[in-house]
């Protein structure tokens, strides 16, 4: 029973002033690359079947052919598994999509062993995934291979014994796979020839209707469903799910347009994944077919307004269910970023372009677009009614370029809704009702009758008043004291002449001690007044120059300004004991790391020293009583003929040895010239040695001058 | 009376010449040894006199030295005397290598102390 499928295409409208202002972006070139990024394995080959599944089929949707590369090892991989009795349910149900894909094995050859396993997987499964396995791995044996009769044994008590599983709010006792039971529930539907009982496909009918009632939603139009593995894969499991069935069977589904559009949103919302899996989810989620080979029978019906504005268009089912998987925290992210920024629109220099196409990037089908209303932010009507934009079929966009008078400078809410051509597009594409984008118009301000002056507060007399010119820096210069108030006044006009309020007008007071005060101006009135009678504190009593500076900013506003105006002196009173001081003012953080003040050292002063040639002769005067000692001892040794004791110097050798030793030793110490410890080390053991030597020699000497009393 | 007195310092000089010459050589030498180096202290005292003390340490030691030195002669001069009767036992030997040890000892210490 081959149902009808209604293809929808998804529609996006692209507004193309700002990529900013699309809040869901086609897929375009930039998912292309990042998929050639993700996808890509790392050393030639996939870890294993699911990911080589994953990646080959978003490279197929994507358009990316790079099924080359990897043929080979695939391809070795997928033969090996499905010829091998003991591979497990999932990597033959893997081996055979990867198979679908690479087309590795065809033909007449059946793996028998692959569909004994599959078939005895269905009659003994007891897991939802065993069964989802076995029975989407039978319809895949028979797509692939031709010549073929495999045939289940009970349809209807398979699908009993699934729905056994299932749960009365729509979701399935085993979380993670929803509604992928309802895809191969699709599946074994079209294998069998049996006519299963209408009441069991209205029971499944029901429970997915139950299940769209627990989709969540965010603020900005998204639906996706959540569940334990996340909700990309929670939702790009509803999806498939969906779209098998609603390809098996030819029931009437009615879904809700806006969840559908919210379902389609939400994967559009996710940007580029970074997870490969992610990135599987998002694109399956989204793809289309192309071709559209089946009979078109409207089995599926949605229900939507008759009225379309751009925006997306409803995606297949099928599609619908693999978009739903989208990472969660990068859409949060996108969307919330996007719609607080305002798209600019310059009305005098450029038109308005639009861009439609389908949500993988293709070309949409002869379509309107219309601004159904321009709403100002602060006024209640529209500014621009129903106004249908041209096509320019050589860029493919469309196009406004012609603005009512009155469409003044200011931030708009532009609503634009799709019109598609031929009736029969209504069945294939869904759009959404509205699209609504900000828009600042802007343009450039004129500002005219800029004055300051210097008033008296009490008597309101002016005291000295310059006329400015804002748009160059002025050298105005003022004095005023504390008693006196400084005005400000301009008017700004924009280019068809209303009155312009800006968002942002600063005026900034700087003393020479790089102390800043910033006052708002008043939106009413265009002139503010600054009191210094009050002020006075604020200023922290700081009187002397202090610099004006104006700023006036918006964002429509094409020529916002800051300029300095000049300087005024301030004479203010004296800081009482209390008043605070003024903050402490940064310094330069890094002057600290250079060089430090040159220190000067102060050297003791050098003791005096005597003249050298003062010590030279005192040095001469000591050599005299030496020299005079040793005359002397000659003329005695002289007179009374004493030499020297050397007689009783001893003959024999040992003796001698240790007499020699011990002079020497004496005469060592005696020129011994170092620090007090080390001498004193050395000295014990010259000691030491002078001990031993010592006295053999005096007992020597002593027994000979013994035997010479003796004797 | 002045002549008397001179003629008193002149028969006190020429007797106490005549008695020192009387003793024994090796007494004179060691005599010498310590006029020596009490005029060496004499001078160095003399020099700081005029220069200041600034390396005192300096000054010190080699006064010292001097003095230290002369004290350690003297000594030997009384063991050695052969009149002395506390010391008849001694070996002048003995008496001359305990001379000779402080000596070395003392002058160590004043070696490390000069700086």
């Amino acid at each position: 029973m081959a149902g009808g499928l209604v293809r929808y295409l998804v529609l996006i409208l692209a507004v193309a002033i700002c990529g900013a202002a699309s809040l869901f972006h086609p897929i375009s070139n930039f998912h292309r690359s990042a998929a050639l990024d993700v996808f890509v394995p790392v050393d030639g080959s996939y870890k294993s079947l699911e990911e080589a599944y994953e990646a080959l089929k978003t490279l197929e949707i994507l358009g990316v052919d790079r099924k080359s590369d990897f043929k080979s090892a695939t391809c070795e991989n997928v033969v090996e598994v499905l010829a091998s009795p003991s591979s497990t349910l999932k990597d033959a149900f893997f081996a055979l999509s990867v198979n679908g894909i690479m087309r590795c094995k065809s033909g007449e050859d059946v793996p028998k062993d692959i569909v004994s396993k599959l078939q005895a997987g269905v009659k003994d499964a007891k897991l939802l995934l065993d069964f989802y396995y076995s029975v989407r791995g039978l319809v895949l044996v028979k797509e692939q291979f031709s010549g073929n009769d495999i045939s289940f044994g009970d349809a209807e008590a398979i699908f009993l014994s699934i729905k056994a599983l299932s749960q009365s709010d729509g979701r399935w006792r085993y979380s993670s796979n929803n509604p992928e039971s309802s895809s191969f529930a699709a599946g074994k539907l079209s294998l069998s020839k049996l006519l299963i009982d209408q009441s069991l496909i209205q029971t499944l009918k029901t429970s997915i209707l139950k299940l769209f009632d627990s989709i969540q939603k965010y603020d900005d139009g998204t639906f996706y469903f959540d569940g334990s593995e996340g909700p990309i894969s929670t939702t790009a499991s509803v999806i498939r799910g969906l779209t098998s069935f609603a390809a098996a069977e030819s029931t009437r589904l009615n879904l809700a347009v806006d969840n559908i559009v919210g379902l389609a949103k939400f994967f559009l919302g996710v940007g580029i994944p970074g997870d490969a899996k992610d990135f599987f989810n998002q694109i399956d989620a989204l793809a289309f077919e192309l071709s559209d080979t089946r009979t078109v029978r409207l089995t599926v019906t949605y229900v939507f307004h008759v009225k379309y504005s751009e925006g997306l268009a409803v995606l297949h089912p099928r599609i619908l269910n693999k978009m739903m998987a989208a990472k969660m925290i990068s859409v949060r992210c996108s969307t919330h970023l996007v719609s607080s920024i305002y798209c600019h629109f310059s009305a005098k220099k450029e038109p308005l372009k639009v861009k439609v196409s389908t949500v993988l990037g293709s070309k949409a089908p002869a379509l309107n677009v219309n601004l159904a209303q321009a709403l100002c932010s602060g006024s209640k009507g529209s500014v621009i009614n129903n106004q249908e934009l041209k096509f320019d079929a050589d860029s493919a966009t469309y196009f406004l370029d012609s603005f009512p008078k009155n469409f003044d400078v200011g931030k708009y809410t532009f609503v634009f809704e799709i019109l598609l051509d031929e009736l029969a597009h209504e069945k294939v594409y869904i759009t959404e009702a509205q699209t609504k984008v900000p828009i600042a118009a802007t343009g450039a301000i004129s500002i005219e009758n800029a004055e300051i002056s210097v008033l008296d507060s009490d008597v309101g007399s002016v005291e000295s008043q310059k006329k400015l010119d804002l748009t160059k820096d002025g050298a105005v210069s003022l004095s005023a004291n504390h008693l006196q108030k400084l005005r400000l006044s301009y008017q700004l006009t924009t280019p068809p002449g209303h009155v312009f309020k800006p968002h942002q007008a600063f005026i900034k007071l700087k003393h020479e001690s790089q102390v800043e005060h910033v006052f708002l101006v008043k939106a009413s009135g265009k002139k503010s007044e600054l009191d210094f009678l009050g002020l006075v504190e604020k200023l922290y009593y700081l009187s002397g120059k202090y610099e004006i500076q104006l700023t006036i900013g918006d964002a429509s506003m094409e020529n916002s300004l800051l300029s300095n105006i000049g300087h005024i002196e301030l004479d203010l009173p004296e800081r009482p004991e209390k008043a605070p001081r003024p903050p402490l003012q940064p310094t330069d953080p890094y002057s600290r790391y250079g060089p430090k003040a040159e220190i000067s050292h102060i050297f003791r002063v050098p003791e005096k020293l005597p003249a050298k040639q003062l010590s030279l002769v005192f040095l001469g005067l000591i050599v005299l009583p030496f020299t005079g000692f040793l005359i002397g001892v000659g003329l005695l040794s002289l007179l009374t003929r004493l030499g020297v004791n050397i007689k009783s110097f001893p003959s024999l050798v040992g003796a001698a040895t240790s007499a020699l030793l011990f002079h020497g030793g004496i005469g060592a110490v005696l020129l011994l010239y170092l620090d007090l410890f080390t001498t004193l080390k050395a000295l014990s053991l010259l000691g030491v040695f002078l001990l031993f030597v010592g006295h053999s020699t005096l007992s020597h000497l002593a027994s000979a001058s013994n035997k010479l009393k003796s004797a | 009376m002045v002549k008397s007195t001179s003629k008193d310092a002149q028969d006190l000089f020429r007797s106490l010449h005549s008695a020192y010459s009387a003793t024994p050589t090796n007494l004179k030498i060691i005599d010498l040894y310590v006029v020596f180096s009490v005029f060496t202290a004499l001078i160095q005292v003399a020099y700081m006199a005029l220069v200041g003390s600034f390396p005192f340490n300096s000054f010190l030691s080699g006064v010292l030295s001097c003095i230290g030195t002369a004290v350690l002669a003297v000594c030997l001069r009384i063991q050695v005397n052969k009149e002395n009767k506390e010391f008849k036992d001694l070996a002048p030997e003995r008496a001359f290598a305990d001379f000779v040890l402080c000596n070395l000892v003392l002058h160590l210490v004043i070696i490390n102390f000069l700086g």
